[in-house]
C-alpha cells in the first residue's frame, strides 16, 4: 500500500496499517497482530511489564528521549487512590505529524498500547489528550473505542481478565501550550491551560492530585510490539542507548514528504536524499529542522555522516525531538523562518510567566522590523539578548524553545541577517553573544 | 522522641553566606525573610497560594540545573542558596525590562507612583535604559463595577487579584482572558465586581497600578500622605488600618496587616465609612431612625448609607469650637479652665447622683474615666447605645474576620466597663428623660426633644459635634473624635487594641480621658492622667476585665481582655 509514500529502506512495525483503512477495526488490527500484546499483558504483572519495556530501552517520542520503562517505575507500587494513564495527542508542534497518522490509521494500536500503559502503573483510566484540531482522528479514534468495548477489550473485565480499565478522549481547544504535559492536566481538569511548577512530578501528583503517567502516541504504539516481541527483539534496530525504531515525519522541500519509519540511527542525509528522494526541482540543502520547530537548526554540512538517533543529533548540538524534520533548500530566507517560528511561539505563549509573555512578543517586534529591512545591528544584538533572558527563566521551555532558533538561525546563517541590516554585521562579537546565549 | 522529631523537623541551609535554621517545608523566600533578606516578587503574597511565575523571586541554588523561584522551593538541608549571584541578578533585571516592554511609564498620573513594586524594583534592579523600541499594546481601561478600576496597560499578570476572589473572597469574579501578551484580566459577562463585599482588597493586594480605587483616584499622591496606625470604627470587628491623611483629612482607610484579627484585608463596608471622620460625626445618623441601607443589610454589607442625609436641624455636623457654660438661661463660650472649675462646682453640689450616658465611638479610656466619675459623685445608671446591622458578613478564605452586627468599634470595651446597651438597632430610644444630673459622652440623643432636659439637674454634654438636643445643656465641652488622640478599642472578642493620633483636632478640642481626667483629680480621686497610655493604667487599676493591660502590653496587635482567665480562676476557687 502506498501511504503516501514507501521506501525499501523503511522497517514498518508501528505504521504497518498506514493507508488501509481495514486496519482501522478490531478485526483488522487483529489480522495485523492486534490486541495479542494486550491478552499477554494482562497475563502479566505490572512489574514484568514495566521490566520487558525497560529492557527495550524504549525512550518517549514526545520529544525528551526519557526512558518510558524507567517513567514508569516511578509510579508508587501500592495503588492507595486512582492511578492515571494520559496520552499526549496533542501534537502541535510546527513540523510534527506523526500522531495524528498514528491515531487516523491503527486507533487500535493507540488503544492497545494505551491499555497495557494503565495496567503496567495500575491506573483504572486512560485520558486521550487530541489537539482540538484534530478532528478526523478523534472521530476515528472514537468509534475504534467503541468498538473496543463492544468487543470486550476495554471498559470492565478486559478479555475476562477482570481487569478494569476506561479509556476516554478529551479534545483539547487548540493551545499548543496543552501539549506540555502540565498544562495538559490542568486543561483535562478544566483549568486554563498552564503548565505547573515541577516539582511535584506526575507521578507524583499529576492529574486531579493523583500518580500519572502521560506518554506520546507513538511511545504508546511502540509498547505492544515490544510486549509481544520482547524488549530483545527490539533492540535489534538503531544504536545502544536510541533502539527501536521511529517515525520520521519530513517535511519542507524534499522530493517525497511524509512519514517513514526507520530504525534509530539511520544516516540523516541518506534520510533526505535518498528516502526523501532529494531537494526538489534540483535545489541545494541548506539547513534542516532535525526535530520539531523549537530545536536548532542544523546547516547542510553539519547532517554529512550525521546519524538519527539522541545521542548523536544532540552531540551535533541540535535535539532529535520528535524527529520531524523541516528540510530547506538553498532559496530559504532565515530571516522569514525563524520570524515565523518565533510568531507561532509568540502566539501560543500562556502568558503565564513573564519573560515569555512579553519576550516572545518582543522578539516578533524585532524580527519583523528587520524584515521588512528596518532593522539596525543594534537589533541584532538585542534579538540575541532577549533570546538570551528568555531562556531558562520559566516554568516550562517554550520561550527556551523561540530563543533556540533565533540564536542558532542567527549564529549559522548570518549573511541572510546581515544584508537585512545593512551588512555592517561583522559577527564577531554578536557571535559571542549568541554562543553565550546557547550556553545559557 | 519529642525532642527527636523536633530536630529532624528543623533544617539548616546557608542563604547569602548566613546560616539559618527553618522548619523543614519552609520556602526560600520565607527562610530569607526570617533574616532579613528581601526577595523581591510580585506574584507571591503571603496568604494566597504561589503560581510561581512572575519570575522575579529567582534564585541561584547549588547544584539546581537553573535558578529557582524562591516562593516555592521549599529550602533543603544543607543547600547553599545566592539571592545576589550574578545569574540570579541578571535574570531579575532581564525580567523587569520585560515587565516594561509594554508598560506606558505613566507613573505622573498613575496612583500608585510610590507605593508601586515595579518602579521600587526597577529602580533598585532594572536597566538603566529599556532596550525596547516597539510600540506599546494598548489594552484601556476596564471598570470592574464596586469600586475598582482596572487599568490593563499598566497590568504585571500576577493574577493576585484573581487569586484573591478564587481563594479568599471565594467569589470567583475575575480570570485571565486571552493568552500571551494579549493576556488581559475580566470579569465574567460584565457582571462586575458589584456586590462583592470584600472586593476592593485586590487593589491593595495589586502590586502596581493597575487595580485604582475610583473613590480615591487622583485624590492624592502616595508621598503626601501620612499613614497613621489606628483601629477602623465602622463596626466592632477591629480590623487594624492605617488612616491614610492629606491636608487633614482622611484620604482613605488601608489595611494593616494582624494575623488574629483581619489579616491583609477589611470589608468595603468599613473600608469607604470615612468621611465622618473628617467631619467629627459617628458613622451614620446617631440616634436617628434606622437608615435604609442598614435594614436593608441583608448580608452583603455593601448597601452604602442613605443618600438623604438627615435633617440638619436635629442632627448637626458643626464641630463643637469651644467651652460653653450656660449663664443666666444662655450659653456662653468660656475657656477651659473656667469650665472645667464651673463643672467641679456643680458636680459637687449633685444631690441624688449622675446618670451617665457612653459613647462606642470613643476609646477605652474616655468611657472608663467617665464611669469612674460616676463612682466617685455618686449614681448607678451607665447606658450607652449602638447600632446594629441586621447580619454578619463573613469573609469565606478568612472567616476570622466578619463586618459585624455592632456598627461601633467600642460596644464590648463599654460592656466590660459596666455600661448597659439600652435603645434599639438604630441606636434610638430607650432613654427616659433625664431626673437628675447627667454627663453625656458623643451621643447627641438627637431623638430626644431638647425640652426633655428640663427637669435635670445638671446636663454636661462631651461631644465632637454640636447637638440641637443638647444645646441648652449646662456644659458643653468640645472634645476630639478618635482619629484625632491617642486611645483603645475593645474588639467584639475583648481584644483590646490602640489607635493613633492621624488628625488635628480643632484647636480647643481635648481627648474626653484628659477632661474626665482633669475633673477626677478635682474631685479628688488621685492626680490627671499625663497621657492616653496613663489613663488607661487608671483603668486597668480600676476595671478587672482591664487588669495586667498596659500600652506595652498591647503591642501593635492588641491584647484580650482578660474576663476569660478571671472566669477560670473563679471556678477553681
Amino acid at each position: 500500500m502506498a501511504y503516501p509514500y514507501t521506501h525499501e529502506r523503511e522497517v514498518r512495525v508501528m505504521s504497518r496499517g498506514f493507508g488501509d483503512p481495514a486496519s482501522r477495526t478490531v478485526e483488522g488490527w487483529r489480522k495485523l497482530g492486534g490486541y495479542a500484546a494486550l491478552e499477554k499483558a494482562l497475563e502479566m504483572a505490572p512489574e514484568d511489564v514495566v521490566e520487558e519495556v525497560k529492557a527495550s530501552g524504549l525512550r518517549g517520542r514526545g520529544g525528551a528521549g526519557f526512558p518510558a520503562g524507567v517513567k514508569w517505575s516511578f509510579m508508587p507500587r501500592d495503588k492507595q487512590g486512582p492511578h492515571y494513564m494520559l496520552v499526549n495527542a496533542d501534537e502541535s508542534e510546527p513540523g510534527a505529524f506523526k500522531d495524528r497518522e498514528l491515531i487516523r490509521w491503527t486507533p487500535h494500536q493507540v488503544i492497545e498500547g494505551a491499555l497495557i500503559a494503565a495496567h503496567a502503573i495500575r491506573a483504572q483510566d486512560v485520558y486521550v489528550y487530541i489537539r482540538g484540531e484534530f478532528f478526523e482522528p478523534a472521530l476515528i479514534l472514537g468509534r475504534a473505542i467503541e468498538e473496543a468495548y463492544q468487543k470486550g477489550l476495554a471498559g470492565s473485565n478486559i478479555l475476562g481478565t477482570g481487569t478494569d480499565i476506561d479509556v476516554t478522549i478529551h479534545l483539547g481547544a487548540g493551545a499548543y501550550i496543552c501539549g506540555e504535559e502540565t498544562a495538559l492536566m490542568n486543561s483535562l481538569e478544566g483549568r486554563r491551560g498552564q503548565p505547573r511548577v515541577k516539582p511535584p512530578f506526575p507521578a507524583a501528583s499529576g492529574l486531579f492530585a493523583a500518580p500519572t503517567t502521560i506518554n506520546n502516541v507513538e511511545t504508546v504504539c511502540s509498547v505492544p510490539h515490544i510486549v509481544t516481541n520482547g524488549g530483545a527483539w527490539y533492540r535489534q534496530w538503531g544504536p545502544e542507548k536510541s533502539p527501536g525504531t521511529k517515525l520520521f515525519n519530513m517535511s519542507g522541500h524534499v522530493v517525497r514528504r511524509g512519514n517513514f519509519e526507520l530504525p534509530l540511527g539511520f544516516p540523516m542525509d541518506e534520510l533526505i536524499f535518498d528516502v526523501c528522494g532529494g531537494i526538489r526541482n534540483g535545489r541545494k540543502l541548506k539547513a534542516v529542522i532535525p526535530g520539531g520547530s523549537s530545536v536548532p537548526i542544523l546547516t547542510a554540512d553539519e547532517i554529512q555522516g550525521l546519524a538519527c538517533d539522541y545521542e548523536s543529533v544532540a552531540e551535533a548540538g541540535s535535539m532529535l525531538g520528535t524527529a520531524s524534520m523541516i528540510v530547506m533548500d538553498d532559496q530559504t530566507n532565515m530571516v522569514t523562518q525563524v520570524r515565523r517560528m518565533v510568531e507561532f511561539y509568540a502566539h501560543e505563549s500562556c502568558g503565564q510567566c513573564t519573560p515569555c509573555r512579553e519576550g516572545t512578543g518582543w522578539l516578533v517586534s524585532i524580527l519583523r522590523r528587520i524584515e521588512a529591512g528596518q532593522g539596525t545591528l543594534e537589533d541584532v544584538d538585542t534579538l540575541l539578548g532577549v533570546a538570551k533572558n528568555v531562556t531558562g527563566t520559566t516554568i516550562c521551555v517554550l520561550s527556551d524553545s523561540s530563543a533556540a532558533p533565533i540564536v542558532s538561525w542567527i549564529n549559522k546563517f548570518p549573511d541572510d541577517i546581515d544584508r537585512l541590516v545593512g551588512g555592517r554585521r561583522a559577527g564577531a562579537g554578536t557571535a559571542a553573544a549568541g554562543t553565550a546565549a546557547a550556553e545559557a | 522522641m519529642a525532642n527527636r522529631s523536633d530536630a529532624s523537623d528543623q533544617i539548616t541551609c546557608t542563604i547569602d553566606g548566613q546560616e539559618v535554621t527553618v522548619p523543614r517545608g519552609t520556602t526560600i523566600l520565607d527562610a530569607a525573610e526570617q533574616m532579613g533578606i528581601g526577595i523581591v516578587h510580585y506574584c507571591y503574597h503571603p496568604a494566597l497560594s504561589a503560581p510561581a511565575m512572575c519570575r522575579m523571586c529567582l534564585v541561584h541554588m547549588e547544584g539546581a540545573p537553573k535558578l529557582v523561584p524562591a516562593c516555592v522551593s521549599p529550602v533543603a538541608d544543607g543547600a547553599v542558596i545566592q539571592t545576589d549571584a550574578p545569574l540570579a541578578e541578571e535574570a531579575r533585571t532581564g525580567v523587569l525590562e520585560f515587565y516594561l516592554v509594554n508598560h506606558p511609564l505613566d507613573c505622573p498620573v498613575c496612583d500608585a507612583a510610590g507605593e508601586c513594586k515595579l518602579q521600587d524594583y526597577v529602580y533598585q534592579e532594572g536597566r538603566k535604559h529599556g532596550r525596547s523600541v516597539e510600540p506599546k499594546r494598548v489594552l484601556g481601561q476596564d471598570d470592574f463595577g464596586a469600586d475598582v478600576l482596572y487599568d490593563g496597560d499598566r497590568c504585571i499578570m500576577c493574577t493576585r487579584c484573581v487569586r484573591y476572589m478564587r481563594e479568599i473572597a471565594e467569589d470567583d469574579r475575575l480570570c485571565v482572558v486571552q493568552r500571551g501578551n494579549r493576556s488581559v484580566i475580566d470579569t465574567f459577562f460584565g457582571e462586575g465586581l458589584d456586590g462583592s463585599p470584600f472586593a476592593s482588597n485586590i487593589i491593595d493586594i495589586c502590586p502596581v497600578g493597575a487595580l485604582l480605587s475610583k473613590d480615591f483616584l487622583h485624590k492624592a499622591r502616595a508621598w503626601d500622605l501620612d499613614r497613621t496606625p489606628s483601629i477602623c470604627p465602622n463596626c466592632s470587628q477591629g480590623c487594624n488600618i492605617t488612616l491614610d491623611t492629606r491636608d487633614n483629612l482622611v484620604q482613605r482607610l488601608k489595611p494593616r496587616h494582624n494575623p488574629e484579627v483581619n489579616s491583609y484585608w477589611m470589608c468595603d463596608y468599613g473600608r469607604y465609612r470615612y468621611e465622618w471622620i473628617n467631619r467629627g460625626t459617628a458613622p451614620y445618623p446617631y440616634g436617628m431612625p434606622a437608615p435604609a441601607g442598614l435594614e436593608a443589610d441583608e448580608g452583603d454589607g455593601s448597601a452604602l448609607p442613605p443618600a438623604a442625609l438627615p435633617d440638619r436641624a436635629t442632627i448637626s455636623e458643626l464641630r463643637l469650637e469651644s467651652p460653653m457654660m450656660r449663664r443666666d438661661g444662655v450659653p456662653v463660650p468660656v475657656g477651659w479652665q473656667e469650665a472645667i472649675l464651673g463643672l467641679l462646682e456643680r458636680l459637687r453640689a449633685v444631690s441624688g447622683g449622675i446618670q451617665v450616658i457612653g459613647s462606642p465611638h470613643h476609646g477605652n479610656e474616655d468611657n472608663g474615666l467617665l464611669k469612674r466619675v460616676q463612682e466617685v459623685v455618686g449614681g448607678d445608671d451607665a447606658v450607652y447605645r449602638a447600632a446594629r446591622a441586621a447580619a454578619e458578613v463573613v469573609l469565606p478564605g478568612f472567616q476570622k474576620l466578619a463586618r459585624r452586627r455592632d456598627l461601633a468599634a467600642n460596644t464590648r470595651g463599654l460592656d466590660a466597663l459596666g455600661f448597659r446597651r439600652v435603645g434599639d438597632d438604630s441606636a434610638a430610644g430607650g432613654l427616659a428623660p433625664p431626673a437628675s444630673a447627667l454627663i453625656v459622652l458623643g451621643d447627641p440623643l438627637a431623638d430626644l426633644p431638647a425640652k426633655a432636659m428640663a427637669d435635670a439637674e445638671l446636663v454636661v454634654y462631651m461631644g465632637a459635634v454640636i447637638s440641637p438636643t443638647l444645646e441648652k445643656a449646662d456644659f458643653l465641652l468640645p472634645l476630639t473624635s478618635f482619629a484625632e488622640q491617642e486611645g483603645t478599642f475593645t474588639n467584639f472578642e475583648g481584644r483590646v487594641q490602640r489607635f493613633w493620633p492621624a488628625l488635628n483636632p480643632p484647636p480647643m478640642a481635648r481627648p474626653a480621658w484628659q477632661v474626665l481626667g482633669v475633673i477626677l483629680a478635682g474631685l479628688q480621686d488621685g492626680v490627671a492622667p499625663a497621657s492616653a497610655g496613663d489613663a488607661f493604667l487608671r483603668l486597668a487599676e480600676l476595671y478587672d476585665p482591664f487588669s495586667g493591660l498596659s500600652y506595652p502590653v498591647l503591642g501593635t496587635l492588641g491584647s484580650m481582655l482578660n474576663e476569660p482567665v478571671r472566669l477560670r480562676a473563679g471556678e477553681e476557687g
